[in-house]
């Protein structure tokens, strides 16, 4: 299990002239739910933009199953992309088309699958996250909760090695929220796939339990790493003390 | 309001102070504080019988100019909840916001335009490029082309356009037609209004008009469409799908317009025509008389060359649309910019367009 999957290093990135990571390297391992956390504006999006591709960083690496997707392209970009599904914060579902065509897509644009297995399969992803019967609605006409589980039944549509979420129970009730992390932990075990979870949700942290990084605006890096259980009573940094114990003042018994 | 000791100043404030009665006196009292040459200010309170956040706000604002103005402040009245809320309120005016960059001269503001607009032409051309590659590596991989999306934009931009370009057609003729024969009716020659006003709307605003209807129903629509889907993260997930959105937004929408402009050319085309034969007729003429004028002065030529603008026009706006609906950053803000831009780019491009075809066509004598 301690194979590495994910290979960050010495990644330096950020908006135009704006840097907003610095010199940051990690690794994540096959299997693991790997949670990268930290306070608004620390970077945690930014960082899963610069890992899934969508933003070039000025300096660094990032291996993804031993290939860097900064500099790969063509063909050799598309396997990597394959080898990652990814489910955006707000969902990011296809507005013009059905919850079911939108999980449809990755397997009908690359797969050799025919519409009507492809339409099965698609169906199958979808009682996975718990939405049997909803394929033929709109995304507009879901709820928050429920197009955020579609779009990770279109994240597992091609069973990918590695699943990255964004924020995947910000803005959601308590109990909607810790049946995703549910969810998340069930399709763990299930798939045996890779998380990679951005999240600042206290509780989620928690359930989930999985390895962390936490990241931080001023030193624009990793200022902490390890277990959530272990973190929250590290009271050597108070950044990360003050986070865990949701405090404005670092004052620890 | 403000009695004088000698070195010393008396403010006394009474009533109410709150964001409904400061309006009256925010700005004389601020004068009379500035008034006061110099020693100490003493603002008095205790006839104060409500605030609220504006009231503490409009002591802290009248401490900070008085302040300024090297003047020693007092309070004597204040109770202490209220002293600590005027000193958040203090730190805050004191820092000053992040530093705006000073307004750029005429000269940077030249020549900033100028590269914006060098980058947006070059931007565009890429766009062009990049569209044309994608369509030829559509044709080989036949099964990526969204057909589903092309047939929808082809109904959405064209056969739902069909009645409301007949009707512009229809009035421009007649309009052209009436106006027209208005002048040439002194010479009695109003029967020839027939063939300018073919040879006018078949070549030129046939074409014309209806590209600029297409911008408007259409590029706009494209632009707000894609815009919205790039600000909902739609187009970064199909990237991540690898799913290239040129090839799966743009190519579609622009081969529809592409397609469409030309035959959305031909009803405006005929409806025209029928618009000013209405005007020759009224005039006395009959309509063998306006369709054998018509037939004479129209050759296939001048029909092929008006399709074949409409047929560039159409790639234009449709690649405009798309590439605007690309650029939109972030909030719904953008969405609207995106569309304008879309719209003006369009027309402005068509205008260039039309001008450089109207110097070709003449130069090769077409």
């Amino acid at each position: 299990m301690d194979e590495t999957i994910i290979q960050v290093s010495h990644l330096t990135g950020g908006f135009g002239d704006a840097t907003v990571l610095e010199d940051v390297s990690f690794e994540v391992r096959r299997g693991e739910i790997f949670i990268i956390l930290g306070g608004s504006g620390c970077g945690k999006s930014t960082l899963l933009y610069h890992m899934i591709g969508l933003m070039k960083p000025f300096a660094g690496s990032i291996l993804i199953n031993g290939k860097d997707i900064v500099t790969a392209r063509g063909d050799e970009r598309g396997k990597i992309l394959s080898s990652f599904g990814v489910s955006f914060q707000a969902g990011a579902l296809l507005g013009s088309m059905t919850v079911g065509e939108n999980v449809m897509l990755p397997l009908r644009e690359h797969s050799s699958l025919p519409p009507s297995a492809a339409e099965w399969i698609a169906r199958q992803k979808l009682s996975l996250v718990g939405l049997e019967g909803t394929s033929h609605l709109k995304p507009s006409q879901l709820s928050g909760g429920m197009q955020k589980r579609a779009a990770l039944a279109r994240a597992i549509a091609l069973d990918p090695d590695i699943l990255f979420l964004d924020e995947p129970s910000a803005g959601l009730d308590p109990v909607t929220a810790a049946q995703l992390d549910g969810l998340i932990l069930q399709l763990s075990k299930t798939l045996g796939a890779t998380f990679v979870i951005v999240t600042h949700e206290l509780q989620s942290i928690r359930t989930l339990g999985g390895r962390a990084i936490m990241l931080d605006k001023k030193t624009k890096g990793i200022i902490a790493q390890g277990y959530p259980r272990d973190l929250q009573n590290d009271r050597t940094n108070p950044t990360v003390w003050k986070f865990f114990n949701r405090s404005m003042e670092f004052n620890p018994v | 309001m403000i009695q004088e000791g000698p070195e010393t100043t008396r403010m006394d404030v009474s009533g109410e102070l709150t964001h409904l009665t400061l309006g009256r006196i925010w700005n004389r009292a601020a004068h009379a504080v500035n008034a006061i040459p110099k020693g100490r200010l003493i603002i008095d309170t205790q006839h104060v019988k409500g605030w609220d956040g504006a009231g503490v706000g409009f002591l802290a604002f009248l401490k900070s100019i008085a302040n300024r103005r090297g003047l020693t402040t007092e309070l004597p009245h204040l109770d202490e909840d209220m002293r600590k809320l005027m000193e958040r309120f203090s730190q805050a005016s004191e820092t000053t916001p992040a530093q705006v960059e000073p307004a750029p001269g005429i000269i940077e503001t030249l020549g900033r335009t100028g590269r914006q607009l060098a980058g947006d032409l070059a931007t565009q051309i890429a766009f062009f490029a990049q569209t044309l590659l994608t369509s030829f590596w559509l044709i080989g991989h036949p099964r990526r082309f969204r057909a589903g999306d092309f047939m929808n934009a082809v109904e959405l931009a064209g056969f739902q356009a069909i009645g409301i370009v007949s009707l512009l057609g229809f009035l421009f003729g007649l309009i052209m037609a009436f106006s027209s024969a208005m002048p040439l009716r002194q010479f009695g020659v109003e029967v020839y209004v027939s063939d300018l006003v073919a040879i006018a709307l078949v070549r030129v605003l046939g074409p014309f008009i209806t590209a600029i209807l297409v911008t408007g129903r259409t590029g706009s629509a494209y632009a707000a469409e894609i815009g919205t889907m790039k600000i909902n993260d739609e187009i970064n997930a199909l990237k991540v799908m690898n799913l290239d959105p040129v090839a799966f937004l743009a190519v579609p929408r622009v081969l529809a317009t592409l397609l469409v402009t030309p035959l959305l050319t031909v009803f405006a085309n005929l409806f025209g025509l029928i618009g000013s034969g209405l005007v020759i007729t009224s005039l006395g003429y009959t309509t063998t008389t306006y369709l054998s004028h018509v037939q004479s002065i129209l050759t296939p030529t001048d029909v092929l060359v008006g399709l074949f603008k409409a047929l560039v026009y159409g790639g234009l706006i449709g690649q405009i649309g798309c590439l605007r609906g690309l650029q939109t950053k972030m909030g719904a803000g953008a969405v609207g910019i995106s569309t304008t831009r879309a719209v003006v780019s369009a027309i402005v491009l068509l205008v260039t367009v039309e001008g450089i075809f109207s110097v070709l066509l003449n130069a090769l004598d077409i």
